[in-house]
């Protein structure tokens, strides 16, 4: 009987479970689960505080899930060691978990800057974990006056599930724009401006140099005064355990498309790895859902003797602040073509004759079919590209192609 | 199982089925109360051009990207039929963005909706089907494999 464990216990563990089980039903399933909770929905911790979810509707499976899958889970538990000569994985409490083979899943962990002072501030967050949301509910009241180090996904994210919550919020970015690893200049600039009208106000090109309790002095030389701080300015895939086996690491685990490490028997899967951009060809760590529950998937099946392989990862998002949404996919390289109506945004990057990515606020419709466009490398000369610039729409495929879509089993 | 398929040379772009479709999801008896004077929020809609149009819905994928993607876990498949758990949807759209047929849509309150066969409504059957006048849209049994 194999015996398989997993390491981490979020969305890429849950495909890896069910990839395992589509496969092979009676080996034994070790879940090391260092939050003490089952898996649920990362992404919703903003939607908590926006009163959009609750704890209960947050749960990615089922409560029978892991019964169901016949997987033990070790909760509030770290692995510490792989040992790779012995076939174990060492728990922080010193159990061993002998492996036929492992998937890591351990995910990210905020990056913290080594800000002078930061120690002196009494309240004083991160925004990962159900954990961090719980608390920070605690932590604030109407009258709060928060301040956000980030103005990424994370941070913003946070901003819009803390506004109705607090008094005031501030957020400040090293960078000249907001959401500075998914916009381009002109449609980051919309977004703040919808932020900014919704009261989140900004501080950009600009960054704490120091914290003395509850004030920041920035670079600019202003001073902001907050009741809570939020650290939000970037994530660290969580790479140690296959580095210190000696696993080949860049900015994540290195993956191929079986989700294979460079160690036999060790497989990866979610934000902890770093993999093919479909889009660009490049190595890139795509700390997404979508691509973590494919990852898990493709490494439970390959763990389990199946076959599977996940080579379409791209880079992608659908996110809303307050009733506007961008969605946007791909890597932005190449002929850039604009499409403007009045209170939306969307620009198509071309190159080689296929479209490689895409920015869109305000009118996301059928997005999926630009998405796809992506992901299936249709070349633009074969469908009536006119048509498709100005709407995502299937009646810009050829006949042949819109009747296997519409007229037969997908 | 049974899905939908379109004949687009049948399809005379009348829009019949998206009414049929909020009638049949709106839970009320009247289709003139439900509608008239109303935006409406189809889970079908009419595509095309000044040639040629076509009803869209959802595929029910042999293998779903909107169930993998759904940051949610709101998107299930249970006896090959896709569905959406309303209350656990958020709206964020991310199936919106990895549908490849544009099949899904937000609902009046935001929260996603999309074909779910009125197999959870008092029809029983897609009444989109039953209710388009030239039989351009069928539901029926193809096999599972192409």
């Amino acid at each position: 009987m194999k015996q398989y464990v997993i390491i981490g216990n979020g969305t890429a563990a849950a495909g890896c479970i069910e990839g395992i089980r589509g496969i092979d039903k009676t080996g034994s399933i070790t879940v090391v689960s260092e939050e003490n909770h089952p898996v649920y929905c990362r992404p919703l911790i903003s939607y908590y505080l926006e009163n959009k979810t609750d704890l209960a509707h947050m749960n990615y499976r089922r409560p029978d899930f892991y019964d169901k899958m016949g997987c033990k889970v070790l909760y509030g538990r770290k692995a510490v060691k792989l040992d790779r000569e012995n076939q174990k994985v060492l728990l922080d409490d010193g159990t061993e978990l002998p492996y036929t083979s492992v998937c890591v899943a351990t995910g990210s962990a905020p990056f913290v800057p080594p800000f002078a002072g930061l120690e002196t501030v009494p309240e004083k967050f991160s925004f990962m974990t159900v954990e961090d949301a719980l608390d920070l509910e605690k932590a604030v009241n109407p009258k709060t006056r928060v301040l956000i180090m980030g103005a990424g996904l994370i941070g913003l994210k946070c901003a819009e599930g803390l506004r109705d919550r607090v008094g005031s919020i501030t957020v400040c970015d090293l960078a000249d724009r907001i959401l500075s690893s998914i916009l381009d200049t002109e449609s980051a600039k919309m977004m703040q401006k919808h932020l900014e009208e919704n009261g989140i106000r900004f501080l950009l090109g600009d960054t704490a140099e120091r914290f003395e309790k509850n004030t920041a002095f920035m670079k600019s030389g202003k001073q902001v005064e907050f009741d809570v701080l939020i650290l939000a300015v970037g994530v660290r895939a969580n790479t140690a355990l296959v580095k210190e086996a000696g696993g080949e690491v860049n900015r994540g685990i290195l993956i191929n498309e079986r989700m294979e490490t460079s160690i036999h028997d060790i497989y990866a899967a979610g934000d902890c790895t770093e993999g093919e951009d479909f889009s660009s060809g490049q190595k890139k760590v795509m700390a997404i859902l979508p691509n973590a529950y494919m990852q898990g998937h493709a490494a439970g099946v390959n763990m389990a003797g199946g076959e599977e392989v996940f080579d379409r990862a791209i880079p992608m998002n659908s996110i809303g602040f307050f009733g506007l949404h961008a969605m946007t996919a791909g890597s932005y390289e190449g002929e850039a073509l604009e499409e403007r109506e009045k209170g939306k945004y969307k620009r198509l990057f071309l190159r080689d004759g296929l479209l490689v990515g895409f920015i869109l606020i305000g009118k996301t419709e059928r997005a999926g079919i630009y998405t796809s466009l992506i992901r299936e490398k249709i070349p633009l000369d074969t469908i009536n590209f006119e048509m498709l610039k100005k709407a995502a729409t299937s009646a810009a495929f050829p006949i042949e192609i819109r009747r296997k879509m519409f007229g037969s089993v997908v | 199982m049974k899905r939908i398929f379109v004949k687009e040379e049948w399809c005379l772009g009348c829009h019949l089925c998206e009414y049929n479709c909020a009638f049949a999801n709106s839970g009320l008896r009247d289709m003139v109360k439900a509608l008239k004077g109303k935006p409406i929020y189809p889970r079908i809609h009419i595509e095309g051009d000044d040639r040629v149009t076509y009803a869209v819905s959802c595929r029910h994928c042999t293998n779903p990207i909107c169930v993998k993607s759904c940051i949610a876990g709101a998107i299930s498949q249970t006896d090959g039929v896709v569905r959406v758990d309303k209350e656990k949807c958020v709206g964020c759209l991310t199936c919106v963005l990895v549908c490849p047929y544009g099949a899904l849509a937000p609902s009046e309150s935001g929260v996603m909706q999309k074909c779910e066969l009125c197999l959870q409504n008092s029809c029983g059957e897609p009444a989109y089907v039953k209710g388009c006048p030239n039989g351009a849209i069928v539901y029926e049994e193809r096999g599972e494999s192409e």
